[in-house]
């Protein structure tokens, strides 16, 4: 596992390089820093700003890039997942995008990283001070399916007029006996301002509420910028008679027989079979190291990624 | 608005800025984000190569490199206007320097007897509160003045400070502004090296 955890690329020696040092102009890092700290003195409020044109289409999480970009320095260490695994496609790409360019170390473990990029979890180990948790958002308007309209929905937090919200969710009861959102779940900051916490799934909401880190949340394609500064109230919109509550399942993890963590369901052929695994992949490897089993243990979905082979790759692209 | 501009630049006396702009901008960055997200706590810049000229703070003058430039209005107190830091953060930054509080992005104040009243800068707009003024405040020292109690957002509980220089009536006026949040304005304050940030959600007692 240590081998995989500190992945540390060597790249060229900066005076090489044909690109500004994380990616980004400075004119433009200045633009997106300015946006941070007053995201960071109105929480909750989404900051509009000039989102650029990045190697990447929308929706890959261009937001979240032009964050770390902006905030990134060669002492960080960088670690990114999609929802909850290292060793996903688009979390691959983006990691080895900014040991390239920001010559950071990356980690898949959890405590080690300065700087984790996510879409859509929050990792189950609790974040600490110091950590910066930046989040891509798809849609950061809360109200964008019930008010189309940029001009009132600006409006409805300039007023905190959140009403329709609360009907919303009404609505939902009314019609499945629950609130029946998963991802995405409207959350309250310091009873202020209504915020999309992008589509975490509930499950993730309570670890928003007074955490230790600073939580930035980055939208490309919709340009808006919004975070929550550590030690902050973050409330998910409830009603007294229906509380809020996140997830459960009766099963627990196959591989690692945790019972505390989000778990994906994995189908596993065409006879009906499927398996439920954490989907913190860091967390669960971490767990099986330290000898915990759960009823599948040993099945080959539990093998190491093999992100260090595809590194040897990369820097002999690289040395090319 | 551009009025300041016109004198030219006397480039003989201009100290250096950045040695290394994009580095050291990252770094200093960071410590005023953590600043910016844990209200009440000290950054400091000591280890920051940068000689700002006299009339500025390093911390004050490290943020203004940092965050500044020709898209943010810089408003300067009457101490500091055609001075040798005019023209270095003129030079360095590529700021318009405004003489109309309330177009500022950001604003200097060296002296808080001369400045104006903080109603007078950008408060924002009730749909883009990002629009308003920040305000950096050089005092002679972040500690040895009267204890305030902060509480808020990115304040564990709560966090004591003591910036000297400032009387009752200061935080008394940021007090009414601020109570209007979503406008208000967000306050640095900053003496030699170190900094301290007072974003408008902060609740001070005193």
């Amino acid at each position: 596992m240590n081998e995989i955890s500190e992945i540390k690329i060597d790249n060229k020696p900066p005076q090489e390089r044909y690109y500004t040092y994380a990616y980004l102009d400075e004119q433009t890092k200045r633009m997106i820093r300015r946006a941070i700290l007053k995201a960071l003195s109105i929480p909750g409020y989404q900051v509009p700003f000039g989102s650029r044109e990045m190697p990447l289409p929308y929706g890959w999480g261009t937001g979240g890039i032009q964050l770390t970009a902006a905030i990134i320095g060669p002492n960080d260490v960088y670690k990114c997942i999609d929802q909850g695994a290292d060793d996903t496609t688009n979390a691959v790409s983006i990691r080895r995008f900014f040991a390239t360019v920001a010559d950071v170390a990356t980690t898949e473990d959890t405590a080690k990283a300065t700087i984790i990029q996510s879409r859509h979890r929050i990792p189950e180990r609790p974040l600490q001070s110091g950590q910066i948790m930046v989040l891509q958002v798809p849609q950061p308007e809360p109200l964008r399916s019930l008010e189309p309209r940029e001009t009132e929905t600006r409006a409805m937090h300039a007023y905190e007029e959140y009403g329709l919200q609360y009907v919303s969710l009404y609505e939902n009861i009314s019609a499945y006996g629950r609130i029946a959102a998963t991802a995405g779940y409207p959350v309250m900051i310091d009873e202020r301002y209504l915020m999309s916490p992008s589509p975490i799934p509930k499950f993730d909401n309570p670890k928003l509420d007074m955490s230790p880190a600073i939580l930035l949340f980055g939208a490309g394609r919709e340009k808006r910028i919004y975070a929550v500064p550590p030690y902050t109230k973050v409330r998910s919109l409830d009603f007294e008679d229906y509380p809020f509550e996140t997830q459960t399942w009766d099963e627990v993890c196959a591989l690692c027989g945790s019972d505390t963590s989000y778990l994906d369901e994995v189908v596993l052929d065409d006879q009906g079979n499927h398996m439920f695994v954490c989907s913190d992949s860091h967390f669960c490897a971490e767990r099986r190291e330290n000898g915990h089993l759960g009823p599948l243990a040993g099945h080959s979905l539990a093998q190491k990624s093999d992100d260090s082979n595809a590194n040897r790759v990369l820097q002999e692209g690289i040395a090319k | 608005m551009n009025a300041a501009a016109a004198t030219p630049l006397d480039l003989s006396t201009l100290l250096p800025g950045f040695s290394e702009p994009a580095r050291q901008s990252q770094s200093c960055f960071r410590l005023i984000m953590d600043a910016t997200a844990l209200p009440g706590s000290i950054s400091d810049f000591a280890d920051l190569c940068l000689t700002p000229p006299q009339g500025i703070d390093k911390a004050a003058a490290a943020c203004l490199l940092t965050l500044a430039d020709a898209d943010t209005n810089l408003w300067l107190d009457p101490a500091l206007r055609n001075s040798e830091s005019e023209n270095w953060l003129r030079f360095h930054t590529g700021a318009p320097i405004t003489t109309e509080a309330n177009t500022a992005t950001f604003a200097l104040i060296s002296s808080i007897e001369s400045a104006p009243n903080f109603g007078e800068f950008n408060q924002g707009d009730a749909k883009y509160p990002d629009r308003s003024t920040t305000i950096l405040v050089m005092v002679s020292s972040l500690s040895g003045g009267t204890h305030l109690t902060l509480r808020g957002p990115g304040i564990n509980d709560e966090i004591v400070i003591a910036p000297r220089g400032l009387s009752e009536k200061f935080w008394r006026e940021r007090d009414e502004l601020v109570a209007h949040f979503q406008f208000g304005i967000d306050l640095i304050l900053s003496a030699g090296s170190q900094l301290v940030s007072i974003p408008r959600t902060t609740r001070i007692t005193y």
